[in-house]
């Protein structure tokens, strides 16, 4: 049975539609991750599920029990907040202790847990300092630490990270992930950001403009992204396009300047039928000139330490590929292209949706090999 | 802006400095006559420098003013008013922040509008409203004709009547009915983060706890600069004890009894003017506003140091 269990749920403000029917299950002890760009809905699911909007239309059950009408305390959750939300007043421990305090467990038990919880995020140095003497990372530390104590069924972590510097966004993030394997709950983590995303999850919602767009494995996420638009917001740097019609007869994707892109097998589609051919940089390949498939410039090239990022125009298009080599590419180079038929994706032109390409299956080992 | 330029400098102490000198002589003026005899005071030139009267003359404006009463009754009505404006204030700031309800926009714009109609203005009303505190329901029993019916059904004649003239609660209540406070508290509520409300709910605590818990706390200087203010507002009241109070033995306060000090035509009576000893009467008077305003700035710095802004 799903610990959460989203059925429907819609949230307007006024005539403004922010979430428009959503269906979600979020299983025992999974964490997910619930990914998208800003204003796509995602903080308001965490919130409806928290208790702190009110849900317009649908149903959301926690632990089997409907919670429509249940206030935030008594719904079992515990959340992380983007600006971590501590009491300023209240020293560290105070501000661990609180909802303890507010649930009228006695003095001594509460220190002992306090102690107990800090000690586990450690933060026993800092118990009695207030949060304005403290690093942002210790008062991320203390946010999860308010939420731990409470042994919530739920955690829901709304973009906690987003205020932290890089290296201590890696850090933070490591540790959450271990404070979820040592625990167990149910956690609910929103964030904009693929690669909190892609290491934290165990299954990935990827939402857009109000309504959820995937749900899967972080790896099922990126290697079968379910519409152009997943694919061009998993993955960095992001997935390249380039539109086309089929052709039955020459056995792939003529592009709009006849240049035809060959396919290893052809999906079921009528003959000239309008699609987005995807193609990730990694899977590109540069070629000297007229050995690719497709002719294209070297508009700029970044070097990014372990790889470079060729920028490229193909037609008018940006095109990228990733590159491990240092070539002496000036701008204006033509170069070539090659697009192995194996990593490329198919969406519809009409509907962006994935169209499936029956490939010949993969030489991989079967999961049960692996697990067992 | 910040400016470091030694002319700058120079002129904007050159500015204070004027400010202070402008500040502070009616004061010395004030505390020089307050030190000589009846003679010195009213003889020209002007004395400049403190005499040796300073102790006799407080002696008798402190037995004639009967100011040991009168001062245990200004600082009662002092302290009703800040506690009630601080509590009042902190209250309706609250229920306007932090709750949705219907017409609470009209209820904020009632609100502000009675700041532009201070006691001053609406005291005749307010004055009947003392006489008896209870006229306005009567008002409205007599308009609705409830109190016709009530009369025919039961014979008996509704007559609502609380006299609040010569109480301290009819000193205190109307200088607690106005919005500043509210103002203060409203302006401070608003900056607080909605995530540190939704950490409080999802920790459990309901409104009144949260007020109590973290609103209270965070604004302890707020409450320490209403405080301060009020009870200057209130220990300087004159008008409106004039008006309410009759029997100034009872419940006189220090003010209008400093009025009482001050000669012109009445209490002379063409006589030589006493200003010995109303201005050593000024000085005993000033002394606890000054006192609380010394003491709460201590409090306010101690406050701003210890939050983390």
């Amino acid at each position: 049975m799903a610990e959460i269990s989203i059925r429907k749920v819609s949230k307007t403000f006024g005539k403004t539609t922010v979430l428009g029917g959503v269906d979600l299950d979020i299983f025992n002890g999974e964490f997910v991750v619930i990914l998208g760009p800003s204003g796509c809905g995602k903080s308001t699911l965490l919130r409806l599920i928290a208790g702190l909007e009110e849900i317009s239309a649908g149903e959301i059950a926690i632990a089997g029990v409907v919670v429509n009408a249940l206030e935030p305390r008594e719904r079992g959750c515990a959340m992380v907040f983007q600006n971590y939300a501590l009491y300023p007043h209240m020293t560290v421990a105070q501000n661990i202790g609180y909802a303890l305090k507010v649930a009228g467990v006695a003095r001594a038990e509460r220190q002992a847990r306090v102690e107990a919880t800090a000690k586990s995020v450690g933060l026993t140095e800092y118990l009695d300092r207030k949060p304005g003497q403290l690093s942002g990372g210790q008062r991320q530390r203390v946010a999860m630490a308010r939420a731990i104590i409470r042994e919530p069924r739920v955690f829901l972590f709304d973009e906690p990270l987003s205020n932290l510097d890089a290296k201590l966004r890696v850090q933070m993030r490591h540790e959450i992930r271990r404070i979820h394997n040592r625990i167990g709950a149910t956690s609910v983590f929103v964030t904009h950001d693929q690669h909190e995303g892609m290491t934290l999850a165990d299954r990935l919602v990827v939402m857009n403009k109000g309504s959820i767009e995937q749900v899967g494995t972080p790896a099922e996420v990126h290697d079968r992204p379910a519409s152009v638009y997943v694919a061009g917001f998993i993955g960095s740097p992001a997935m390249n396009f380039l539109p086309g019609q089929i052709s039955l007869v020459r056995r792939g994707v003529l592009l709009e300047n006849g240049t035809l892109i060959p396919l290893a097998q052809m999906p079921v589609l009528e003959d000239g039928h309008l699609v987005q051919l995807g193609i990730r940089p990694e899977h590109a390949r540069l070629t000297p000139r007229g050995r690719g498939v497709i002719e294209a410039q070297v508009d700029m090239i970044e070097d990014l330490g372990a790889q470079r990022l060729c920028n490229l125009m193909f037609e008018d298009m940006p095109f990228c590929v990733l590159i491990e080599a240092r070539p002496p590419l000036p701008a204006g180079t033509p170069v070539g292209l090659d697009i192995p038929a194996e990593h490329i994706h198919l969406f519809d032109a009409a509907s962006e949706r994935r169209i499936e390409i029956a490939l010949p299956l993969p030489v991989a080992a079967p999961a049960e090999a692996l697990t067992g | 802006m910040i400016e470091r330029t030694p002319l700058l400098n120079i002129a904007t102490h050159l500015i204070l400095l004027c400010g202070l000198v402008l500040i502070l002589t009616p004061i010395w003026l004030a505390f020089v006559a307050a030190t000589h005899t009846l003679q010195a005071v009213n003889s020209a030139p002007v004395e400049l420098w403190p005499g040796d009267q300073l102790w006799p003359n407080l002696r008798e404006a402190w037995a004639q003013s009967d100011f040991g009463p009168k001062f245990v009754n200004t600082l009662i009505v002092a302290i009703g008013v800040v506690a009630g404006k601080v509590t009042l204030a902190c209250i309706t700031a609250f229920s306007l922040v932090f709750f949705r309800f219907r017409f609470r926009m009209l209820i904020f714009w009632m609100i502000f509008i009675t700041l532009m109609l201070p006691l001053e203005v609406r005291i005749v009303p307010t004055y009947a409203v003392a006489a008896n505190a209870l006229s306005p329901f009567q008002t409205i029993l007599d308009v609705t004709g409830i109190s016709r019916l009530i009369q025919a059904v039961s014979g008996i004649e509704v007559s609502l009547e609380w006299n609040l003239l010569n109480s301290y609660a009819g000193l205190i209540l109307p200088l607690v009915a106005t919005a500043t406070g509210t103002f203060l508290y409203r302006q401070f509520f608003l900056t607080i983060p909605d995530e540190l409300v939704e950490a409080a709910r999802m920790d459990g605590a309901g409104p009144l706890r949260f007020l109590w818990d973290v609103l209270i706390p965070l604004s302890k200087t707020n409450i320490a600069a209403l405080a301060t203010i009020m009870f200057v507002y209130a220990w300087n009241q004159y008008l409106w004890p004039l008006l309410v109070v009759t029997d100034r033995a009872a419940y006189g306060m220090v003010v209008v009894q400093l009025s009482d000090l001050v000669p012109d035509q009445m209490t002379t009576g063409g006589g030589t003017p006493t200003w010995h000893l109303a201005m050593a009467a000024t000085l005993v008077v000033m002394l606890p506003p000054i006192a609380i305003v010394i003491l709460m700035q201590r409090w306010f710095v101690r406050g701003l140091i210890n939050t983390d802004k």
